[in-house]
């Protein structure tokens, strides 16, 4: 601040309101949310710092283009109610978004009062929003328009398709949600852990669906136990695939399938979806490692990392073979994993596992990375140093280098169209497949992606999706 | 919920069949296939092999051992109880083609798996021989759907109290010894524990009879996202849940699926004991 700013104050500044948070003490120990949430006071004093722009920027930079001028001023005006159906017309899951979106590279990273200073805190208002709706709202459901009798099937219940059969719903089709496992919601459920996204919140998103008249079958492997064309001759109109970058990835060094070396997708699911951390209370039980490595940077890698913490590791370590800047993780989940006491070895690259003689995992070996030439995705490529092989003690890895597309549904369904990594080809702006009468939407067509951005794809689908049921392909 | 209507207990109360309403999947399922199933809310996922399908009536049927807490939890379901979820058909069907003669070998729970399979290859036209085997004659479970699936049915107990003493592989050394000159073997399915499907498959290769085995890895979800079911086959990696569970039996590596089969074993000792404990103080 330069001193003519302080002589002449023309408003006084109100400063980013903090969430406030668990200690990371406490926290780093049990499963219970981190972001404890805002009272509507800060909720409303954190709207006043809305500027309420003409041209605002946060809007282009959120995927679904969210009002949030807009909303932010009825949180400021204290009308939560309408606040809340002001998200709602964009935005089918808030309470969900407010606390897993990247806001710092889409709406907050847009926001005017972040050229200066800190942006305004649309995902705390977001949340807040939801929030408030959820525990004191009015539960009044959305009109629905007639019955079309026209039936849709959502093939995957993550968030790409509950938007698909919430939009499509309140337009008067009848929607059928078919789900693998034996409870919705998706990434949503087994993948994102308790501590960051509270499962009762996901349960009473897919409730109120439920409540809309979606009905939504579980234990349904399609491809398996029904296959789309069993569909169509069912009596469904039209079919939306969301299912999701379901493969696992592994690194592919010798020694990967020793006992202590799991998937990042079979270590949360076990966590989160069969809620292991409670075993023996359940009864699906989970590797607690004590010294603990995590191979990848991103939001799934510091799941995993934070996870294995709370379940008990006197040490967690993130390997992860690039440099700070390019960790693809949300800024708020580094910052939480680093409180929690998560170390970085950055610029690190396995190249073997080594086990006991009953196949147990006891130990990794490393090579240390250097920063090369900008690679495909213009991120500095990582060179391996020549001799710099160093041994690192561990008990539990869990391998969190990204997914893959499962082909387990696609190869049931040799005639639509794939592109060469198995996902599944679809007009960006209509979510058409090849196959007439399919869409599909989300990480299956995109590769992992994000939350809204797979909303963002189910809601341009369910448009498409309504005209076609109305006006023909 | 999927309501048990047929419930049996064999080999003195250690193996539990249950017929189960799964219309869905009794529709489509082909022999080879399993189901996962979870018994409750706070249930594991569990997979088990399809002994018996009926489309008609709707139902399924499993066979399962008891050997831990969860099937343990299942063996206390009566009949018009049910399952709270199960899953499936999952996995790949068995690849069934008229090849000539084929041996079956079946130890323990395997033998329930290895049914649909022998039938449906005698069913095909192949001559069909069958080896089943058990520690001793009360733990030997299905004997006569076996002899009505084959041509032929031997039996071994380790304790010479039934049929043969000794393990299915000195019968099948015997059977091929005999077909040395013929030829007439042409393919072996070996389902049971995994060191009888080990030493199976040693001995067909000296013999170089393709054998086909069925894996049991732990698995979670049995639809390829997880990878906890991994099995090296042939030297890469197979998810056995839906590159399987059948595989090349020549090709499996059956040290590293023991020790993998081992990789919960104490929590879940932990876990079974605290079951029994308060089952029996109930
Ligand atoms: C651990 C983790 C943390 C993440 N953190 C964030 C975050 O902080 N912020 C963010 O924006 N994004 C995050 N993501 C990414 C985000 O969750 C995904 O991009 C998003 O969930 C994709 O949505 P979807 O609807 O396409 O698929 P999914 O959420 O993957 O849902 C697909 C559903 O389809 C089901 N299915 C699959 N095959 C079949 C079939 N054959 N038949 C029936 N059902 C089937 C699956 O079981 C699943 O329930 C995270 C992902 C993970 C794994
Ligand atoms: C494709 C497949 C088909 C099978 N078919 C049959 C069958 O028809 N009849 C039968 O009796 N058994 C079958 N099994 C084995 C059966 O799944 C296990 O015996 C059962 O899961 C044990 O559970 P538990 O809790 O009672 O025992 P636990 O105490 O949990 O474990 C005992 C042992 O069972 C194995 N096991 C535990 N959990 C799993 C799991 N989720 N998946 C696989 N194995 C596990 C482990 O080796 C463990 O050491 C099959 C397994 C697979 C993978
Ligand atoms: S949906 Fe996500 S990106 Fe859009 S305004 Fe909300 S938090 Fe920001
Ligand atoms: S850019 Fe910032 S200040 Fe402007 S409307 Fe959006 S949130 Fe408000
Ligand atoms: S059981 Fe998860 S991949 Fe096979």
């Amino acid at each position: 601040m330069t001193e003519t700013d302080v002589k002449k104050p023309k408003k006084e500044q109100i400063p980013r309101q903090p969430m406030p948070e668990q200690a990371p003490d406490v926290r780093k120990r049990n499963f219970k949310e981190v972001p404890i949430g805002y009272t509507p006071e800060t909720a409303r004093k954190e709207a006043e710092r809305c500027l309420q722009c003409k041209n605002p920027g946060c809007v282009e930079g959120c995927p679904v283009q969210v009002d949030i001028p807009g909303f932010i001023a009825l949180v400021k005006e204290g009308d939560f109610t309408k606040a809340i159906r002001n998200l709602w017309t964009k935005n089918s899951l808030p309470a969900v978004c407010g606390r897993v979106c990247p806001q710092e590279i889409q709406c907050e990273g847009r926001c005017i009062v972040g050229k200066k200073g800190d942006p305004v805190a649309i995902g705390n208002l977001e949340r807040f929003a939801a929030d408030y709706e959820r525990e004191h709202g009015t539960g009044v459901l959305p009109p629905k328009q007639k019955a079309t009798g026209k039936k849709v099937a959502v093939v995957g219940s993550g968030p790409s398709g509950l938007t698909v059969a919430g939009d499509l719903i309140v337009k008067g089709h009848e929607v059928t949600v078919l789900e693998a496992f034996h409870k919705p919601g998706g990434v949503l459920v087994y993948g994102i852990p308790e501590f960051r996204l509270p499962k009762a919140i996901v349960a009473s998103e897919v409730a109120f669906l439920g409540r809309l008249g979606v009905n939504v079958e579980c234990n349904a492997v399609v491809g398996r136990t029904v296959s789309l064309d069993e569909l169509f001759e069912q009596g469904y109109d039209a079919i939306y695939l969301g299912v999701g970058a379901g493969l696992p990835k592994f690194m592919n060094v010798p020694g990967e399938n020793l006992i202590g070396i799991l998937s990042a997708n079979e270590y949360l699911t076990r966590a989160n979806l069969m809620k292991a951390y409670l075993f023996p209370e359940v009864d699906t039980p989970i590797p607690r490692g004590k010294d603990v490595v995590v191979l990848g940077a991103g939001n799934v890698a510091m799941d995993s990392a934070r996870t294995a913490m709370r379940l008990g590791a006197d040490r967690v370590r993130i390997v992860y073979r690039r440099s700070r800047e390019e960790m693809p993780a949300r800024a708020a989940e580094i910052h939480h994993a680093e409180e929690e006491g998560i170390e970085f070895f950055l610029l690190t690259n396995p190249t073997r596992f080594i086990g006991n003689d009953k196949g147990r995992l006891t130990g990794m070996e490393c090579l240390k990375m250097e920063l090369g030439e900008p690679d495909s995705s213009g991120r500095r490529r990582p060179v391996p140093i020549k001799g710099s092989e160093f041994l690192m003690d561990c008990d539990l890895v869990v391998v969190a280098v990204g997914s893959g597309a499962n082909p387990l549904l696609t190869q049931s369904t040799p005639d639509m169209q794939l592109n060469k990594w198995g996902y599944i080809v679809a007009d960006p702006e209509t979510g058409k497949t090849s196959k007439k009468g399919v869409w599909a939407g989300g990480d299956i067509v995109t590769g992992a992606a994000t939350v809204i951005l797979a909303m963002g794809a189910g809601r341009k689908a369910a448009d498409s999706i309504h005209k076609y049921l109305t006006w023909g392909w | 919920m999927f309501k048990i209507v047929k419930r049996l207990e064999m080999a003195g109360g250690t193996v539990i069949l249950n017929e189960i309403e799964a219309p869905l999947i009794a529709r489509k399922a082909k022999p080879g296939q399993f189901v996962i199933l979870k018994a409750n809310e706070t249930g594991e996922r569990i997979p088990l092999t399809m002994a018996e399908t009926d489309p008609s009536k709707g139902t399924i049927t499993i066979i399962y051992m008891v050997v831990g807490k969860s099937t343990a939890l299942f063996k206390g379901l009566k009949v018009g109880d049910g399952y709270q979820d199960v899953i499936g058909p999952l996995g790949k069907a068995t690849h069934i083609e008229k090849v000539g003669t084929v041996v079956c070998v079946g130890g323990g729970t395997g033998i329930a798996v290895l049914h649909p399979i022998t039938r449906a290859l005698k069913e095909a036209g192949n001559h069909v021989i069958c080896i089943v085997g058990a520690r001793t004659k009360d733990l030997l479970i299905m004997e006569e759907q076996m002899k009505a699936a084959s041509h032929d049915l031997r039996i071994c107990t380790d304790d010479g109290s039934y049929g043969r003493k000794g393990f299915v592989t000195e019968e099948l050394k015997d059977i091929l010894d005999a077909d040395k000159a013929d030829k007439k073997v042409k393919m072996a399915v070996a389902i049971g524990p995994v060191p009888m499907m080990k030493f199976v498959s040693k001995l067909t290769k000296d013999y170089n009879v393709h054998t086909i085995v069925s894996l049991n890895p732990i698995m979670v979800d049995g639809t390829g996202m997880c990878g906890g079911c991994r099995v090296s086959v042939g030297g890469t990696t197979k998810f056995a849940c839906v590159d399987g569970p059948e595989f090349d039996g020549h090709q499996v590596d059956y040290d590293e699926l023991m020790k993998r089969l081992q990789a919960y074993c104490e929590d879940e000792k932990h876990c079974y004991n605290d079951y029994c404990t308060l089952r029996d103080a109930a």
